[in-house]
């Protein structure tokens, strides 16, 4: 294939800058690409990256710090069998791509090879059309809704004495070309910001976070205020200064909409992610077609949600972002796939590859996890719960993916007495096994909602961001960890 | 590479300082971090992935009426590093005027020492050999048991690599750093269907410090044959006796309350307790920068200020918040050499070689000690609350019998709060183990509440 003189950009926005900046096109990346296979391997890509960004951190009233970076590279895989051999620079001379082409090709020894390779431009689909990019918006704008923040926290309760608050932005442009006769690429935006307050009344100190963002430009801010965020966090600091300790033991637990879908992430989603699937290292292991859920659950991955942190319009293998429906009325369905899981198990790539940076090899990863809503009002769900507790946000969780035990730390919280919320409880871990707590639902909400644009997802030292989302989930039995003895709860052994 | 070849990034940072001046800033700091890496995984016997790389990044701080700004860049081309400073000189303008701000002040050139951070042998390895230490650990653990079926792969990995820094107050320096380090990940599967997996890892500066591909294997054999079978246990208040992982587990989340940023933020418990007993007299800590060959030693911080033992609890009696130059002028404190941080980012307050000193006890008499109790062997998720000490984490290990481990435990929480826990340590072990950054023995806590059933 060779470029066009003329007309619009082949392969995209993302392939213009990177040829207008570092002349890389498709016959460049032809030639590379024959180099990387030169010693037979069954597969070769480059995956080109651009990132910017840019922070500011503001503390006490305060802009701490200005900054950011940029960075570019190229990342270079060579896929034989199932083995990969990776390597990178940050040079984007043709020379040392060659290198990289070179060191990535020793995964394979079967010998020299001299195959002529084809890649042919194709469109980026877009779910993130951005109205006022981040990168291109002047300090001013963007400090003003910084101090937006900073002044409605603080109006908010007197006892909030601290504030902070940071908006990071970043541009990453991406131009992926592989031996399978791909050059795509993308332009992906993410506007991410963070505030945290400290309520202090007597000596008794709380602290709370909050935030918020995605694939947006500045005009997320039209969406969700920098006041909303503000005050969410300063709200949760001051009825931490309430909360009571939590209760332990086993007890129902109603999962609140949105945030909650943190735990499907963790105790579920990991799961289904084909490559600890393909090692036989995931409790999911070889149980397609199975019930591994309460029949009430459909577990869906969408990388297509318009402007949400975890879409993305192509992966990082250049296949485009799809839907995927993981498990369907408590069944499962399919797996999360790369494209070394799809050849495995003979099927499409899914849409999954990720990797944290051109330094990075990619791997099936999620990109907006959530469960589809239900039936049941989530009053009602609350209503049914006799002695139990509602959470409601998280500051984060872990998994083992071999056997689904999870933890999750909750950071907003309440009793459930007589089936009406009580006091805020403070210090509550829930602890479980993803399939276990899954048999467990019964019931699921009417009111399904999507996390405001805050998680991370780590896996293998790689952090990608994702979205997670959930309606109100009442599980009829999850062991809290908390410092209260529940009543009863000490009996059972 | 070779190891003199950290002098040239010195003078290439101490170049990119006098530029930033020349161009108009107060102050400046350059660093510059490169390096090259090799990594290999091993599964089932086949090679499943290498990486073989060379990577390096400028990061620069610049200062200017008491303002800064904090950037970093991969393009160290001569142009490129010109125009890097310019964009570094406009978004300093963005930040207010602090005057907490500014560079530390030390001997401007001080004698640092050698702290053996890097081994040609490291550099000296072929990727064969490489190869050959995570295919000899994989099969290790193979041959060890025939319960363990499966594996999620041993993984070799090694990095070369120079660090150069340099201000605008006359200070530069540069030293080579090396590491290595081996892991292996066992999986069995047990008899309720589910899977247990552990694993195990070595990590040092010089390859001669490394566990034996065996030893490794047989340490990660042996962590997930006694996970089999576990049962859960009723929720009460029981001893809890930390294995030496969870004791080093422990000194890592104490660590984030004697930062320096957490006394100006008011987010620590130990806030105003400078002096005081707030732990047993059993307890002694250290942040070490200045052990021989330490994962995290280093002969100067972020900031350039020469490195320093630490003492931060003495016999219970915490002594002293560690600082970076911004908490310390922030504080009215000195810098304690403990400046770290990312590159391209403002310094922060890190620890480096955290060290809880060996008590009295063998692990054996620790055990005999408890009638009723937990050994905990893992912790999951992120459960302390810094601000207030509560603890509540996610946890697995095996109940202690008569002083006997009985059975394996699983799916239980701790909970307690960490100001109590420190005062609870009733036993210290003599069998320090260091791993990484962080060393500590076993140790003893009177009480904490458990919750499972």
């Amino acid at each position: 294939m060779t470029s066009q003189a003329n007309g619009a950009p082949r392969g995209g926005a993302g392939a213009a800058f990177f040829a207008g900046r570092f002349g890389i096109d498709e016959q460049l990346c032809e030639r590379l690409l024959g180099v990387a296979l030169g010693r037979g391997g069954d597969y070769a890509e480059l995956y080109f990256e651009h990132r910017e960004n840019g922070n500011i951190v503001f503390e006490d009233q305060k802009v701490k710090s200005a900054g950011g970076g940029v960075m570019s590279g190229v990342g270079v895989r060579v896929i034989r069998g199932d083995s990969i051999g990776y390597a990178y620079t940050e040079d984007l001379s043709f020379e040392a791509i060659k290198a990289a082409c070179e060191a990535a090709a020793h995964i394979s020894t079967a010998g020299e090879q001299n195959l002529p390779v084809g890649i042919d431009a194709a469109p980026t689909p877009s779910y993130y059309p951005v109205l006022n990019p981040a990168a291109e918006v002047g300090a001013a704008e963007k400090l003003a809704v910084i101090r937006r923040a900073d002044e409605a926290a603080r109006r908010y309760h007197p006892s909030i004495v601290r504030v902070d608050v940071s908006l990071v932005d970043e541009l990453k442009r991406v131009l992926i070309a592989s031996s399978d006769g791909k050059f795509i690429s993308d332009v992906q935006p993410m506007v991410r910001f963070n505030v945290g307050c400290l309520s202090e009344i007597d000596g008794s100190r709380q602290t709370a976070r909050s935030g918020g963002g995605g694939r947006y430009g500045m005009e997320y801010f039209a969406q969700v205020t920098p006041e909303a965020l503000a005050i969410e966090a300063a709200r949760e600091a001051v009825l931490l200064q309430e909360a009571v300790p939590a209760p332990a033991g086993v007890m129902p637990v109603v999962l609140g909409a949105g945030d909650s879908g943190i735990l499907l992430h963790e105790a579920v989603g990991h799961g289904l992610e084909a490559d600890f699937n393909r090692k036989q290292t995931s409790t999911y292991s070889g149980r397609v077609g199975q019930l591994v859920a309460s029949e009430l659950v459909t577990v869906v991955d969408d990388g297509t949600i318009v402007n949400s942190r975890g879409s993305i319009n192509i992966d990082d293998e250049g296949n485009p972002g799809r839907r995927n429906t993981l498990i369907e009325d408590g069944v499962l369905r399919a797996y999360m796939q790369d494209r070394i899981s799809a050849k495995h198990y003979r099927t499409d790539p899914s849409g999954n590859s990720r990797r944290e940076t051109f330094r990075h090899y990619p791997m099936p990863r999620m990109t907006n996890t959530y469960m589809l809503a239900g039936e049941t009002p989530p009053e009602e769900i609350i209503r049914s719960v006799d002695k139990g507790i509602y959470c409601v946000a998280y500051s984060g969780g872990q998994v083992n993916i071999s056997n689904g035990d999870f933890v999750f730390s909750v950071t907003e919280g309440y009793l459930i007495e007589n089936g009406r919320l009580g006091s805020p409880i403070k210090g509550v871990t829930l602890i479980g096994n993803g399939p276990d707590v899954l048999s467990r639902v019964t019931a699921v909400g009417t009111d399904y909602k999507l996390s405001d644009g805050r998680w991370t997802c780590g896996k293998d030292g790689q952090s990608v961001p994702v979205g997670v989302g959930m309606p109100t989930v009442l599980v009829s039995g999850i062991t809290v960890g908390g410092t209260e003895q529940a009543a009863g709860g000490g009996e059972l052994s | 590479m070779s190891e003199g070849f950290h002098e040239d990034y010195r003078s290439l940072a101490e170049q990119v300082v006098r530029r930033a001046l020349a161009k108009g800033a107060d102050d400046a700091e350059a660093v510059i971090n490169a390096g090259s890496e090799f990594t290999v995984s091993v599964r089932k016997g086949e090679i499943e992935k290498l990486i073989e790389a060379g990577s390096r990044t400028l990061g620069l701080r610049l200062y200017r009426d008491g303002r800064a700004s904090a950037t970093y860049t991969s393009d160290l081309s001569p142009e490129g590093i010109e125009e890097f400073i310019d964009r570094a000189l406009d978004l300093v303008l963005i930040a207010d005027p602090d005057e907490f701000r500014s560079l530390p002040d030390f001997d401007a050139q001080p004698a640092l020492p050698d702290l053996d951070l890097y081994d040609e042998a490291i550099a000296r390895l072929t990727p064969a050999e490489q190869i050959d230490w995570a295919k000899r650990c994989e099969a290790a653990l193979f041959a060890t048991d025939p319960r363990i079926t499966n594996s999620d792969g041993a993984e070799f990995s090694s990095e070369t690599g120079t660090i150069a820094f340099a201000n605008s107050r006359g200070f530069s320096g540069s030293y080579p750093t090396s590491a290595a380090s081996l892991q292996v990940e066992a999986i069995v599967d047990d008899t309720d269907q589910k899977k247990r997996t552990d694993y195990w890892y070595t990590v040092e500066r010089s390859l001669v410090r490394l566990q034996s591909p065996e030893e490794v294997a047989r340490v990660a054999a042996e962590r997930v044959l006694r996970k089999l079978g576990p049962r859960k246990v009723s929720t009460r208040e029981v001893p809890v006796v930390f294995e030496p992982g969870m004791t080093r587990a422990l000194l890592r989340e104490l660590s984030s309350a004697v930062m320096g940023t957490a006394l100006y933020r008011r987010s620590s418990f130990l806030i105003g307790r400078e002096g005081e007993q707030v732990a047993s007299p059993l307890v002694t800590i250290v942040d070490d920068p200045t052990l021989p060959g330490g994962v995290g030693s280093r002969p100067f911080d972020a900031e350039g200020v020469p490195t320093r033992r630490n003492v931060l609890f003495d016999k219970g009696v915490f002594k002293q918040f560690l600082f970076d130059s911004y908490t310390a002028n922030r504080t009215g404190h000195q810098s304690t050499g403990s400046a770290g941080g990312g590159i391209g980012s403002m310094p922060t307050v890190r620890t480096t070689n955290l060290v809880l000193v060996a008590g009295p006890h063998t692990p054996e008499q620790i055990l005999a000690s408890v009638a009723d109790g937990l050994y905990l062997t893992e912790l999951m998720g992120f459960g302390v609350n810094l601000t207030t000490g509560d603890l509540s984490q996610g946890a697995a290990g095996y109940w202690i019998e008569n002083g006997k481990l009985s059975y394996p435990v699983s799916e239980i929480n701790i909970a307690g709060n960490l100001k109590a826990l420190l005062l609870d340590i009733e036993m210290v072990g003599n069998d320090v183990q260091t791993l990484g950054a962080t060393a500590a023995p076993t140790i003893k806590v009177s009480k904490l509440m458990v919750s499972g059933l």
